[in-house]
């Protein structure tokens, strides 16, 4: 047991106002992610509330971990998570997708406090990672680098350019998490372009690999553990997950990587969410 | 006859210099630190030295997270590779992300000489230049280059710099001011403009000369920067002699003469005749052999401004 019985319930209580959030602000936007968000709940729920060494009142702090959210469509789960942090206002998560607000549909590093890179564009988050490690590295610092990637986003080819540079330089302060929902925007993953053999992969690569079940919290906090006690060499976190989870309607299937419900299918979500 | 260096001779020796004075600066390569020379600065600050290998990509990305703990990174690789395969990390990980990197194309232009079309990059300033927040500098010569290096250091923000490989000649002065965003006027003249950049500002001179000695006062204008455009320089020279010729080493769509069109056409139409390589790939050739093949020379300057004169001219 890593987490006491109240830390785990407590945590079991934020995922679930969490996914609240997610249904809500994509049913608010009429568009959105809300099966990757779902998916990674329980994985960033518990690095920002257990392990990021961050200050919402403080977020530019020199020595902060740095979070870089690679699969950027997920931004309902993470402005979530940063809410409920208390690096901005909770009531903020209603202005999601809107023309005058600042929580655009994939984020924007320079308006949203506690966002440090703007992504969107696929396979660029491991790169940044690695570039602040470096620095870390460089400055004798503690911070590090935790960059989430998509299972589908691992066919593009900068992430595997970017896992050889981690490894290279032994950037032991750097943790990727795969979040590994085995769903892409068309169909699974290994209908459209298979990633298996993923823990042999990133072991060929150089890299610590834990592999997971992604929705168990004490799982998901004895990973990331693991990852800050691996020296010498990167950390690879294998999260099996279920894209959509928690929404039954939404659980395993594509159709529900970029669709928002309607009034209807919010009202069913939220009650399966009570 | 003025001296021969290679820009990227005074890039490297400028990037340790900044080393030096600052511990901020790091240095990227993409496995081709001994052709860019930022071996220089990876002999004295070998800990701020990283070589990312063959994967530009990755190598801005890098960067983009080094500027993010508070480094100013200098990315480095051959102009092409790096602002066309890397374009939206650019994009995204380093301008829309308000990054301070700063992006340095080698190899520029005619420079990559024989390596052919693959490794000449004649559309590298028009991809920086469409960019919002990048800073676009295109230096004359190897002194030069040095100034601009320092200027971007303390320039907050991206900036995509174009370094040449091959000597050409040094033509600015050490104490001409170098200030980002300003262009530099070499030569008074009242008939025509020539507005250049990069190491076009040699041929500008000489076309100028050659244009006095026909009776013709040309004005010769050195646009380092190509964005932001100093269009009041721009519109001032155009207001003057109603006769505008760019001149580039780079291709006519996309770079200096399409932002000096741009400028021109809303502020002050006059004729302008675009200097530059057509739309159309590179081939293999010494740097001279390249220059005359494309004809970026003196006499394409001189028979363009004719040209304008001529249309303009009463019959």
């Amino acid at each position: 047991m890593t987490i006491t019985v109240e830390k785990n319930a407590y945590l079991k209580d934020l995922t679930k106002k969490i996914r609240r959030h997610i249904v809500k602000m994509t049913h608010h936007a009429g568009s959105g992610h809300p099966g990757g968000s779902l998916s990674a709940t329980e994985l960033l729920t518990v690095l920002f509330n257990e392990h990021m060494r961050v200050d919402p009142k403080n977020p530019d702090w020199n020595d902060r971990d740095c979070f870089f959210l690679s699969k950027g469509h997920c931004t309902p789960v993470y402005y979530s998570v940063l809410a409920e942090k208390g690096f901005f206002p909770v009531e903020e998560l209603m202005t999601f997708r809107d023309v005058d607000g600042r929580l655009h549909g994939h984020p924007c590093g320079e308006h949203i406090p506690g966002v440090d890179i703007s992504s969107g564009s696929l396979g660029q988050g491991l790169s940044v990672g690695n570039g602040v490690a470096l620095a870390a590295k460089l400055d004798g610092s503690e911070r590090r680098s935790y960059v989430m990637i998509g299972d589908g986003e691992l066919q593009e080819g900068q992430v595997w350019e970017a896992a050889m540079t981690t490894a290279h330089y032994n950037l032991d302060n750097v943790c990727a998490i795969i979040d590994w929902n085995k769903i892409q925007l068309d169909d699974f993953v290994e209908n459209v372009k298979g990633v298996k053999n993923l823990g042999d992969k990133f072991r060929s690569f150089g890299w610590h690999v834990i592999e997971i079940d992604g929705h168990d919290l004490e799982q998901v906090d004895e990973a990331y553990r693991e990852a800050e006690r691996t020296k010498g060499r990167p950390t690879a976190i294998l999260a099996h997950t279920v894209k959509g989870k928690g929404i039954s309607f939404m659980e395993d299937t594509h159709e529900w990587h970029g669709l928002a419900p309607n009034d209807e299918q919010l009202e069913i979500a939220l009650k399966e969410l009570e | 006859m003025a001296e021969m260096i290679a820009p990227r001779q005074g890039y490297g020796e400028a990037l340790v210099r900044l080393g030096e004075k600052h511990n901020d600066v790091v240095v990227l390569d993409a496995d081709c630190a001994k052709a860019n020379l930022t071996t220089m600065f990876k002999g004295k600050y070998p800990n701020r030295f990283f070589n990312i290998g063959i994967s530009e990509c990755d190598l801005v990305g890098t960067a983009a997270g080094l500027a993010v703990a508070g480094k100013v990174p200098f990315a480095n690789a051959y102009a092409n590779f790096l602002t066309g395969r890397a374009f939206d990390q650019m994009r995204v990980s380093v301008c829309y992300s308000n990054n301070n990197v700063k992006i340095v194309g080698h190899n520029a232009g005619t420079s990559a000489a024989q390596e052919g079309a693959t490794h000449l990059p004649l559309e590298d300033i028009s991809l920086m230049r469409s960019l919002p927040r990048m800073t676009v500098i295109v230096p004359a010569d190897s002194l030069e280059m040095e100034k601009a290096v320092e200027a971007a250091y303390h320039f907050e923000g991206p900036v995509y710099l174009r370094v040449g490989k091959l000597p050409v000649p040094v033509v600015t002065k050490r104490e001409d001011p170098f200030v980002i965003g300003k262009a530099k006027f070499y030569k008074e003249g009242g008939d025509v403009s020539i507005i250049s950049t990069g190491i076009m500002l040699d041929e500008a001179l000489k076309a100028a000369e050659e244009l006095e000695t026909q009776g013709i006062s040309a004005e010769v204008i050195h646009v380092h920067t190509i964005k932001p455009i100093d269009a009041e320089a721009i519109i001032k020279t155009a207001s003057k002699t109603k006769h505008v010729v760019t001149v580039e080493e780079h291709s006519i769509i996309g770079g200096l003469g399409s932002a000096v069109a741009e400028v021109l056409s809303e502020n002050c139409p006059v004729p302008v005749k675009r200097v530059g390589t057509n739309d159309r790939f590179g081939v293999s050739g010494k740097m001279d052999e390249l220059l005359d093949f494309f004809e970026l020379r003196s006499h394409r300057i001189v028979s363009s401004a004719f040209e304008l004169l001529k249309e303009k001219a009463p019959v």
